[in-house]
């Protein structure tokens, strides 16, 4: 069992009992709700007739079934409208505090509260979506919920959980240049395996993990449950404290000072102990993308999609399912594929340094004729500071549609679909069949700049060529 | 959809029904409700929808669309089921559906704590066990009758010791798995958890500014 690690003082201090089946309660720091999962959470407590018990302790945005093209209300589509139109009278309500569209401070939830703040070392925070480990970037205890649980945070701000054990994944080195945070995290799923986390908490450590800036990490620890772990995280560092300061919830003069002498305390120890620990090398990553349905399928840039017989016996039931799929062949190159769509966005890669990295790689060229690109801004603070800097008119300039925040083609909830097999270099997330709106619609996964270089040249390329 | 859904409340102790079997790794909940069944303010009509592009895709095939398996409770899967995202909606549908309890190698943790909250218990058995249940099923009916308080199920000519976390087993025999109720019984302490963490007060703009919006 753990002991003495970030993950172990924060789930402690957060303990409120242990249940009668013998689980822990856990107290939930801050809450975050968005459309899609709250709905049916607010409609059980007027059932239970449960008020919500600490309204100040929940925010809400609205980020998943926004249109990215025509923002303008009613939306076009009823039950988009529907959903928005229940969040905002639930949250006027229960008195819960709602960035909606125009705030300002409308975005993907999990960009939203770290750009203002309220993400904060220290904390556990839960939401009713499975990228809420993304917030372990800063050294908080965050992890994805379900409906049901949606509604016991909202009734008694705790969950029943069992506690998780703690995998050390150390990454020694650093990542060469053209390879990204993505391509890092593509590669510890790969190594590891999408299961590999269930039933743990992945803490994200060494020398490669270090060098990262804010953004890097939660794109990071954003994918952790994409290798199975509901929750990673990062001790917090100077890099973490300065991210912070001065944000609109930033504990302020005094309450700076503390919370700063207390986040120092938070780190793992140096002689904690964990539940298992594993290493790899950073230095050794290539820009990678995904040639399967799982995201743990990947490879990198100049490997060839592996031979069934190359796999453990555990992975070669779904890679017959993906070569079917994907229409691709054991042996093929990943290199050239053909792409019809180009997507930049989501809550993995929708941040401000992932759209000046893909402007970067974009400035001064085309996207390829062949190809639909567009860039979906993580945030309504992410668009204004792209505005900001010209990196819209380099999209623009180049081909590429330069759209309004939300999760848009990840999940494909609004009118951002695929259209039937079209092939995707995504900067999102899943690559799961369907998942971006065409039920035979094909998803590579891969970072932002890689995404830009695809789309210049039409087919999956080596964004190191374009960067020297 | 069949007979009319009702959903778990209070103690579950047995649930017997006749087995499905649903072959594959890394079934993810995008593939068990996809996302556009996702616009909706309650879970009423997901049963109908679940699996819907694999469905369709199978043209009839697909095991939810097999005449023989339209009464089935009990899901048989590999490993890694439900991985992905955390939306509730899946094991909700899978349940308005007709499934009461699912046996498989293993679960992603979100799913399985879906399906604790919503009163589906999730059953592990080795790899082998799970094909052995899988072939028995491709040539005959499988009907289990799965006793919770013992982890163990049985039907005519096989038994199974089923393996289930301790807590979530408790959870089950005693209803506290519908945990709401449960968890206020400890308001005082809750009260006091709020009161004693360190980082409540460091941000005073979220407690004071009662006045919401943007």
């Amino acid at each position: 069992m753990s002991q003495d690690t970030l993950f172990d003082k924060v789930w402690d201090l957060h303990k409120v009992s242990s249940l009668p089946g013998g689980s822990d309660q856990i107290f939930i720091g801050l809450h975050l709700i968005h459309e899609v999962t709250s709905p049916q959470a607010f409609g059980a407590l007027k059932d239970k007739k449960l008020k919500v018990k600490f309204p100040d302790r929940t925010v809400a945005t609205v980020d998943h079934i926004v249109p990215t093209d025509n923002q303008s209300r009613p939306f076009k589509d009823n039950l988009a409208e529907q959903m928005i139109e229940t969040l905002e009278k639930n949250c006027l309500e229960h008195k819960i505090r709602f960035f909606n569209i125009g705030s300002g401070n409308q975005g993907i939830v999990h960009v939203v509260a770290p750009e203002l703040g309220l993400t904060q070392p220290g904390m556990t925070i839960a939401c009713g979506d499975s990228h809420t480990s993304t917030h372990g970037a800063f050294g908080s205890i965050a992890f994805g919920i379900g409906t049901s649980q949606v509604r016991d945070v909202l009734a008694t701000q705790t969950l029943a959980m069992n506690k998780l054990k703690v995998r050390q994944i150390w990454c020694d080195n650093t990542l060469s240049k053209g390879v990204y945070a993505k391509d890092l995290v593509l590669h510890i799923i790969n190594k590891l395996g999408v299961k590999a986390g269930v039933g743990f908490a992945y803490e994200f450590a060494g020398p490669a993990i270090h060098e990262l800036s804010m953004e890097e990490r939660m794109t990071i620890c954003n994918m952790s449950i994409e290798g199975g772990a509901r929750c990673g995280y990062i001790n917090p560092d100077e890099k973490t404290f300065s991210y912070i300061k001065n944000k609109l919830y930033a504990p302020k003069n005094e309450h700076w000072d503390r919370a700063l002498r207390w986040w120092e305390s938070l780190k793992s120890d140096e002689n904690s102990i964990y539940d298992d620990v594993i290493k790899l090398d950073a230095s050794k990553v290539e820009p990678t993308v995904t040639w399967g349905i799982t995201p743990g399928q990947s490879i990198s840039i100049n490997q060839q999609i592996p031979l069934l017989d190359e796999l453990s016996p555990n992975d070669k039931l779904v890679a017959e399912e993906a070569y079917e799929y994907m229409s691709f062949k054991p042996g093929q190159l990943i290199k050239d594929t053909p792409v019809d769509v180009c997507f930049i966005g989501s809550c993995t890669n929708g941040r401000i340094s992932d759209l000046r990295v893909a402007a970067k790689v974009l400035k001064g060229k085309k996207v390829s004729k062949n190809v639909k690109a567009f860039a979906v801004p993580g945030s309504e603070k992410v668009a204004t500071k792209a505005k900001q800097e010209g990196l819209d008119q380099i999209f623009k300039d180049s081909g590429f549609q330069w759209r309004e925040p939300g999760c848009s083609m990840c999940l494909a909830m609004n009118s951002d679909k695929l259209i039937g097999n079209q092939v995707s270099a995504s900067s999102s997330n899943r690559n799961f069949k369907g998942r971006q709106g065409s039920p035979s619609g094909r998803t590579l996964l891969m970072s932002p700049a890689m995404v830009a270089a695809a789309a210049i040249n039409g087919k999956v390329s080596d964004v190191r060529e374009f960067i020297n | 959809m069949k007979s009319e859904f009702t959903q778990p409340i209070g103690k579950i102790s047995n649930i017997n029904g006749q087995c499905i079997p649903l072959i594959g790794n890394d079934i993810d909940t995008d593939r068990i409700i996809p996302a556009r069944f996702l616009k909706c303010v309650n879970f009423d009509s997901l049963g109908e929808s679940v699996f819907e592009d694999d469905r369709k895709t199978l043209k009839g095939k697909h095991p939810f669309d097999l005449e023989e398996n339209k009464n089935a409770s009990i899901l048989i899967v590999n490993s890694n089921f439900g991985c992905g995202s955390s939306r509730e909606h899946a094991p909700q549908a899978l349940m308005r559906w007709g499934i009461k309890a699912i046996i498989g190698e293993s679960f992603a943790d979100i799913f399985y704590s879906n399906c604790i909250a919503i009163g589906i218990p999730c059953f592990t058995l080795p790899k082998n066990s799970i094909e052995e249940i899988q072939n028995y099923c491709d040539n005959k009916f499988l009907f289990l009758e799965i006793d919770l308080k013992n982890s163990f199920a049985k039907a005519k000519d096989l038994s199974l010791n089923l393996e289930i976390k301790e807590s979530s087993r408790k959870m089950f025999l005693s209803g506290e798995w519908d945990a709401t109720s449960t968890l206020l019984e400890n308001e005082n302490l809750i009260e006091n958890k709020f009161n004693e963490l360190p980082y409540i007060e460091f941000n005073t703009l979220l407690i004071v500014n009662q006045n919401l919006g943007p």
